[in-house]
């Protein structure tokens, strides 16, 4: 028998106008990003349609955690960051973001796939991917624990004397605002006055967790001013809005504002990995406003503004699916790692040292 | 004029900043302060900018350091005491020691940990971590135990490119003194015969090895010729130094201060029992502290930890083999 979950465990949320965006909606998001946060949104919409069938299809080493319906902050994210001068440490739902921020879809299908080309050649996978030297640090699983070190690029970058006007950014949910180290990273980037951008995704289930069992708080971003950082509330399944609200913490980050915390409302549209069918999630907030679908929002905003035509975002649904395939048919004819060849050596430092 | 263990702790950071423009200094109270035990005491006003006050908040602390690692600087977290580590456990072990097996790119950051207990320090500010660090693959673990060591190894092993937990002593802090830091100093990852002998080996490291030297004075009177190995670092652990000891003595007492089940003494007789058990002429023998917390009277500390009775009584237990 299914559990019944009383609606108000689906905490209720202001329900914004779609024909009318919030203020911040109006502030200046030009064309070309609009269109380019858009594209990232259906690549990785498509990217992880077809990791979802790979991994139905047992083809998958480990789970798959998608994207889906936090598309559109994370996209919008990963288009505000410069590749090159700013740091983003995506999290376990930012296949958008990471697109965005220009991670190849090689990365992203040798690291599913167990390609040992891959970037961690097949010793970490899925999600726990990066490029730690090319200012996108590889996630740990301890939810939280990536805040304090992209924290920490950035002040050793201040130490150093190269930081200029970049900026670091990393996305978490609902459920790692209740760890320790959330708090602890939270508060340092703002005794040190970081430019941090972070990104909460409240998608209303941590795992199986309801918001109403994972704080007691009205609104996530009321604990932002608790810290001495700069609090955002968005639409998190309004492109529209996320491309303001996102872009306008990151410029504020780059001119010295310090530490900035986003907080998306949205729903997760999937389980929490592709094991899991999210029973849980109650038919009231699938309903709900947050329930709707980013990426169909995105479609409506972009045609009614006339930033994109339908005919276009075929196109570029297409090419998406064509660059998907060629990405998965690559990844599957390279080796997997030969643990007879693996260097089995977690360590740099090669002993006996001699003086 | 002398030297003592924490002096050699300080003089060797700053040499470290003044010699490495990627070495920084982070901890609580680190910075005007000096630092709890006066480690850091006049570097922030040597080296402005260098030496920074951080905030309660251990798992923060390390992760800050693995990002300005990241960045290439090389770090030294001062934790206040060893047993507050846990708090930044996750990020030492989940973070620090798998990032160069997962990606790649080393994370030389150096964790100071004031180790071990002092009478009247109780359950919370005596711990020694040694065993727990060392078990996770990816982090290189130091126990130095002379005022040389401290001061060297804290140089060589921020040298490195890996993480380094650094245990010093707080007993050794102050008591321990030399006339002046040895130029001459062996590599990390190398044993030292801290006293020769023929009869048995105690294979010991930081506080406890004075305390095994003690007991090997002692049993001298009796006519037993006590060999002690100072293993200097538990990770790497130099099997070969303590081979060769055992290969002479036959016989084996691991002494370690922290807690009995597992850590560095089991390792220690399970790697001589596994690799050298024709060499035995007795079963080896470990002495660790009692299986409670630390106590806080310094009655009880005194009886909670291995002393010079204690390992002089294992080693005659061992010797009527």
């Amino acid at each position: 028998m299914r559990l019944q979950f009383p609606a108000a465990w689906f905490y209720p949320l202001p329900v914004p106008n779609l024909d009318q965006p919030p203020a911040a909606a109006e502030l200046a998001v030009d064309r070309d990003f609009l269109r380019s946060a858009f594209r990232s949104m259906l690549v990785a919409r498509v990217l992880e349609s077809k990791l979802a069938s790979l991994y139905k299809a047992g083809k998958i080493v480990g789970g798959v955690y998608l994207g889906k319906g936090q598309e559109a902050v994370s996209a919008a994210l990963g288009t505000a960051l410069i590749r090159g001068k700013d740091v983003f440490c995506p999290l376990i739902r930012d296949q958008a973001g990471r697109t965005a921020f220009g991670e190849t879809m090689l990365d992203c299908t040798r690291t599913y796939l167990g390609s040992v080309e891959g970037p961690m050649g097949g010793r970490d996978g899925n999600v726990h991917r990066g490029r730690p030297q090319e200012g996108v640090p590889a996630m740990i699983s301890h939810l939280g624990a990536q805040i304090s070190v992209v924290a920490g690029i950035l002040f050793a970058r201040r130490m150093k004397g190269c930081l200029q006007d970049a900026v670091g950014a990393t996305c978490i949910g609902d459920g790692a605002t209740s760890t320790g180290a959330f708090h602890e990273a939270l508060n340092l980037a703002a005794v040190e006055k970081l430019p941090l951008v972070l990104v909460v995704a409240n998608n209303q289930f941590a795992y199986s967790t309801p918001n109403s069992r994972q704080f007691a708080a009205g609104d996530l971003v009321e604990r932002a001013s608790g810290y001495g950082v700069r609090g955002w509330s968005v639409d998190g399944t309004d492109l529209l809005a996320c491309a303001s609200v996102v872009r306008e913490a990151v410029r504020r980050a780059r001119v010295g504002g310090g530490p900035q915390m986003i907080v998306a409302h949205l729903l997760r549209l999937s389980g929490h990995g592709e094991h899991d069918d999210a029973f849980y999630v109650p038919q009231t907030a699938r309903q709900s406003h947050y329930g709707r679908d980013c990426l169909e929002i995105g479609i409506r905003q972009l045609v009614e503004k006339g930033v994109a035509t339908v005919d276009e975002i075929a196109v570029w649904r297409d090419q998406a699916a064509e660059d998907v395939q060629r990405a998965v048919a690559q990844a599957q004819q390279e080796s997997a790692p030969d643990p007879y060849r693996e260097d089995w050596s977690a360590i740099a430092t090669r002993f006996p040292l001699s003086l | 004029m002398s030297v003592t263990y924490i002096d050699a702790i300080r003089e060797a950071q700053e040499k470290l900043l003044r010699d490495d423009e990627r070495v920084f200094l982070y901890g609580q109270d680190i910075a005007t302060f000096g630092g709890a035990f006066k480690a850091t005491k006049g570097l922030a006003a040597l080296f402005p900018g260098r030496v920074f006050d951080a905030p309660i908040a251990e798992d923060a602390m390390i992760g800050l350091a693995v990002g300005a690692a990241i960045e290439g600087l090389r770090p030294i977290v001062e934790m206040q005491f060893a047993d507050f580590s846990s708090i930044a456990f996750n990020q030492i072990v989940n973070q620090a020691a798998t990032h160069y097996y997962r990606t790649g790119v080393p994370i030389p950051i150096t964790v100071r940990l004031p180790s071990g207990g002092t009478p009247g320090s109780g359950p919370f500010h005596s711990q020694s971590m040694e065993g727990i660090y060392a078990q996770y693959p990816g982090l290189i673990v130091l126990t130095p135990a002379t005022v040389s060591d401290a001061y060297h190894m804290l140089i060589d092993g921020v040298a490195l490119d890996d993480p380094v937990v650094y245990c010093e002593h707080k007993f050794l802090y102050r008591w321990l003194k030399a006339k002046t830091i040895n130029n001459e100093h062996l590599p990390i990852g190398q044993a030292r015969i801290a006293r020769p002998g023929k009869h048995a080996t105690v294979v010991a490291y930081s506080a406890m090895v004075h305390e095994a030297v003690r007991a090997a004075d002692r049993l001298q009177r009796d006519g037993w010729e006590i060999e002690v190995v100072d293993l200097r670092s538990v990770k790497p652990l130099d099997l070969d130094t303590i081979l060769a000891s055992v290969a002479r003595t036959g016989r084996l007492l691991a002494v370690g201060e922290s807690f009995p089940w597992g850590g560095v003494t089991a390792e220690v007789v399970s790697l001589v029992t596994e690799h050298g058990f024709n060499l035995l002429d007795a079963p080896p023998q470990r002495l660790n502290s009692r299986d409670t917390p630390v106590p806080y009277h310094p009655k009880l500390w005194a009886s909670h930890r291995p002393t010079p009775e204690s390992i002089c009584d294992s080693l005659r237990q061992l010797l009527r083999f």
